[in-house]
């Protein structure tokens, strides 16, 4: 019985780590354009001026 | 319809008029497609997928350079410019990915992302605050309009309310799964011999989760349930809070006393299963809103001010005070109600007066609210603005209307009412008989009555109307039907009697050519035609077929086109514009607005339009018919026209020259009698009437107070969404009822036993969430019936069509 002790911890934890992760992204605002991301990853950024840029910007923010 | 070529930018017909060559409609146009070019971005044509509904891409003549978007931009401590934009005139996806690369490509934007389901773009720069008008420039340039708008005032109640729900649904999805898993280790421990100490740290462990994450989700309900208590009135967020706070406080008191009857389990089930049916009934309330709301936001656009000193601004309608020189573009809704000091064009009325054809305007005419400036842009002064305006005074006659819809209780709620204080009494009364007449303990007898409020609270009820409506909209949404509110099904299936509107509802609101004229003569008619947006030229332009525009035309707003022939001009306009007399009338019997054509040296050719009815509107009114409907038609036009039409479509009941009032004093003439009708219409004037019936239907393309006003909106050209929606209406009806019952039999079986003492914590938690698959398994067959093809042929969303044809 005293594997119990150590699996039902386990597996809250597990639990709340999916619901933490879950209400993080509703949070995030990843659940309120369901109809562009769904779109959005057909088109890709072939556009070199803009890979360029965010190149750039990525720089900038770290 | 390949009548000329399509402009390679907004795929409108290309006009023989237009300064831009055979290929495009505009100069705007070509513009856009030169810069798309230069850009590297001509790919986005081959990625875009038209949507006929949306207005086409065209660029707006006059420039918008100097709107002033800074108003509503605001600046964080970064130096970070934000601004929230609605945008007008996203087609497809690859709209989406195009805005967002052409802002993306200034050195300045920091993050541009368009939001796809609500059309709007957040926007954030650096730099001065004052480059957004460069920033935003070539996606206007492109023939996108831009509104600033500001969020907070937009931000609706009922969409954090769902995102609450949300939450709280998560939260108590995740504790039920987890205190399940452990009560089902805890029955099964009932017959393999789980020692007490076990069973005991199983409950404080359920209890752990439970409480914190009940004390969470629960919130909605109990605060329902404390603003209802506090108005001294008993709604079913009562007997629900007091069921789950007294289980789990019971559940507490065993544990405690290492006891084996816990309800932790029941109690956060049964949270689980009526917030997914609280979410559901507010998501599919939400959704058809906002997409209506959104159709909405976009039309009752702001309007173009010109000031004294040239400046053009974008300013919201109401902001408009008398005196202001507004500008309205061809093509363009008109905001106001003015006197056109500037310009002449033809005004399209039909949905203020119900008359198919448009009217002159010119300066010194009035013109109003809510009507649409067909052929040049016109200046116009504002004479009344506010609560004067023709408009709102229609918006008015509308709200006195609705204050008495708004009386209607929607099912659910008129069965809680009566089915809350049952639970009541029947708890009470188990506790009271087991305590004072059995002579159980009064803990016991507490228990016993806990188990009755548990079981009662209608898991099932509260689940059996939210379930089967969000199906009956969502099937209704995906033939292009959007239910707006919430009872408006539940209204629909008591209709008896249907009120039609005319123009623009039973027919399709366009003119068709309807006499036979020498080939000839229609050739060359429109021929010129093709150079005009008059809705006769139109006309005849779709009823000639193939035709190449007429070079050298030109266009007097109003009354006719000139072309320069050959043997001197050629005059196609009104009687008086090709100087026929009155005398010289040709032998028809056909009325309607007519066009002629002078050629010098022949005799006039005329042509008679009608305003055709959509092409199903003959068999949706014989289908309606022979359901045993009682059928009316309503018209703010002439007699003959409204008695033609009646007599076609074999209307027998017809009304004409109805004012906006007469068309809702009709109809509530009716509802006092005791009538339940359902009003179809589209124009201004229909809608108090469509506010006073007992369930309203508007086409997308009507005026957008209408929309407003009516309970559901249909897209597409067909009438027979009126057949789908009452179809859908009572199918969903029959489910609902069927529900109940199914909810009701199981409370007459479970009540006795928990009011008896015989319910365990298992049989409560099996019997809730058995009643609720139940529950929802039927209303799914709602789903499975509508996979049958569609019989009448209803069209299909373009958006799925378009991705199937993509």
């Amino acid at each position: 019985m005293s594997n119990l002790l150590l699996l039902i911890p386990i597996a809250l934890f597990l639990g709340l780590l999916g619901l933490g992760a879950f209400l993080w992204s509703l949070r995030s605002g990843q659940f309120d354009d369901m109809e562009g991301a769904a779109n959005r990853i057909l088109f890709d950024d072939d556009d070199e001026a803009l890979a360029h840029k965010s190149k750039k910007l990525k720089k900038n923010d770290s | 319809m390949s009548q000329s070529a399509l402009c390679r930018h907004c795929q409108e017909p290309v006009t023989a008029a237009s300064p831009a060559g055979p290929d495009f409609c505009c100069s705007g146009c070509a513009g856009a497609y030169e810069l798309l070019g230069e850009l590297g971005l001509s790919s986005y044509y081959k990625r875009r997928a038209i949507d006929p509904k949306i207005r086409a891409l065209r660029p707006d003549e006059e420039p918008v350079g100097s709107l002033d978007f800074t108003e509503l931009t605001s600046t964080d401590n970064e130096g970070t410019h934000h601004l929230n934009l609605m945008v007008d005139g996203i087609h497809c996806a690859a709209c989406v990915w195009l805005i967002e690369t052409l802002l993306q490509r200034n050195e300045a934007v920091i993050r541009a992302r368009v939001n796809m389901t609500t059309r709007r773009l957040r926007l954030s720069w650096q730099g001065d605050k004052s480059d957004i008008g460069a920033i935003v420039a070539p996606v206007l340039q492109m023939g996108y309009r831009l509104i600033p708008f500001d969020p907070a005032a937009l931000e609706q109640a009922t969409v954090s309310r769902n995102k609450e729900l949300l939450r709280c649904l998560a939260v108590a999805g995740f504790a039920a799964g987890n205190v399940m898993l452990l009560s089902v280790s805890v029955w099964a421990g009932y017959f393999q011999g789980m020692g007490g100490a076990t069973r005991d740290l199983f409950h404080w462990l359920s209890a752990l989760i439970a409480l914190p994450a009940a004390a969470y989700a629960g919130m909605p309900f109990y605060r329902s349930a404390i603003g209802a208590i506090r108005n001294r009135r008993v709604n079913m967020d009562v007997p629900i809070s007091l069921g789950v706070i007294l289980a789990l406080g019971m559940s507490l008191a065993q544990t405690i006393r290492s006891e084996p009857h816990a309800y932790f389990d029941s109690a956060i089930t049964l949270l689980f299963f009526l917030l997914i049916g609280r979410y559901l009934d507010g998501r599919a309330r939400g959704q058809a809103r906002s997409a209506a709301e959104h159709l909405l936001s976009l039309n009752a656009r702001s309007i173009t001010v010109i000031d004294d000193d040239g400046t053009r601004r974008l300013i919201a309608p109401h902001k408009a005070e008398p005196g202001m020189v507004v500008l309205a573009a061809a093509g363009e809704r008109i905001g106001i109600d003015g006197e056109v000091i500037d310009g002449q064009s033809d005004i399209d009325t039909s949905v203020i007066t119900g008359e198919s054809i448009p009217v002159l305007t010119r300066p010194g005419k009035t013109v109003f609210a809510g009507t649409t400036n067909i052929s040049a842009p016109l200046r116009i002064r504002v004479t009344a603005t506010g609560g004067n305006t023709l408009l709102s005074e229609i918006v008015r006659l509308m709200e006195n209307a609705e204050q008495g819809r708004a009386k209607y209780v929607a099912i659910a709620d008129r069965v809680a009412k009566s089915y809350a204080p049952v639970v009541h009494f029947l708890s009470l009364a188990t506790f009271a008989g087991w305590w004072l007449i059995g002579g159980l303990p009064w803990q016991d007898a507490l228990m016993n009555a806990i188990a009755v409020l548990i079981i009662t609270c209608p898991c099932a009820l509260a689940l059996a109307v939210p379930v089967v409506q969000v199906i009956a909209t969502g099937r209704l949404l995906r033939a292009g039907i959007l239910v707006k509110s919430a009872t408006a099904l539940e209204r629909l299936t008591k209709i008896t009697g249907i009120i039609f509107d005319k123009t623009g509802t039973l027919t399709t609101g366009k003119p068709e050519l309807v006499s036979q004229t020498d080939p000839d003569a229609l050739e060359l008619a429109a021929q010129i035609a093709a150079n005009s947006n008059h809705p006769l030229s139109r006309a005849l332009v779709r009823a000639a077929g193939n035709v190449t525009p007429y070079p050298n035309v030109t266009e007097q707003p109003g009354l006719g086109l000139t072309a320069q022939g050959p043997s001197g001009p050629v005059l196609l306009g009104s009687r008086t514009f090709c100087n026929i007399a009155e005398n010289a009338d040709l032998p028809s019997d056909i009325t309607g607005p007519e066009l002629w054509l002078a050629e010098p040296g022949k005799s006039p050719a005329r042509f008679v339009f009608r305003d055709t009815p959509r092409n199903d509107a003959d068999s949706v009114i014989e289908t309606l018919r022979a359901r045993g409907f009682d059928m009316t038609l309503l018209s703010g036009d002439r007699s003959s026209t409204v008695r033609q039409l009646a007599e076609t479509l074999g209307l027998r009941d017809w009304h004409a020259r109805m004012s906006p009032t007469d068309k809702a004093a009709f109809v509530q003439a009716r509802a006092d009698h005791g009538k339940h009708d359902l009003m179809v219409g589209d124009g201004i004037n229909d809608a108090p009437a469509l506010a006073c019936a007992h369930a309203s239907m508007s086409p997308a393309t009507a005026a957008e107070i209408s929309q407003n006003a009516a309970d559901i909106v249909f897209q597409g050209d067909r009438l027979g969404a009126v057949i789908e929606a009452i179809d859908v209406a009572r199918k969903a009806d029959r489910l609902v009822r069927q529900n109940f019952a199914l909810s009701f039999a199981y409370n007459l079986i479970t009540i006795p036993l928990a009011v008896s003492g015989f319910v365990t914590p298992l049989i409560a938690a099996i019997a809730m969430s058995s009643s609720s698959l139940i529950v929802i398994a039927n209303a799914l067959r709602l789903h499975a019936k509508s996979s049958k093809p569609d019989d009448h042929g209803f069209k299909v969303h373009p958006q799925t069509s378009q991705q199937a044809g993509a």
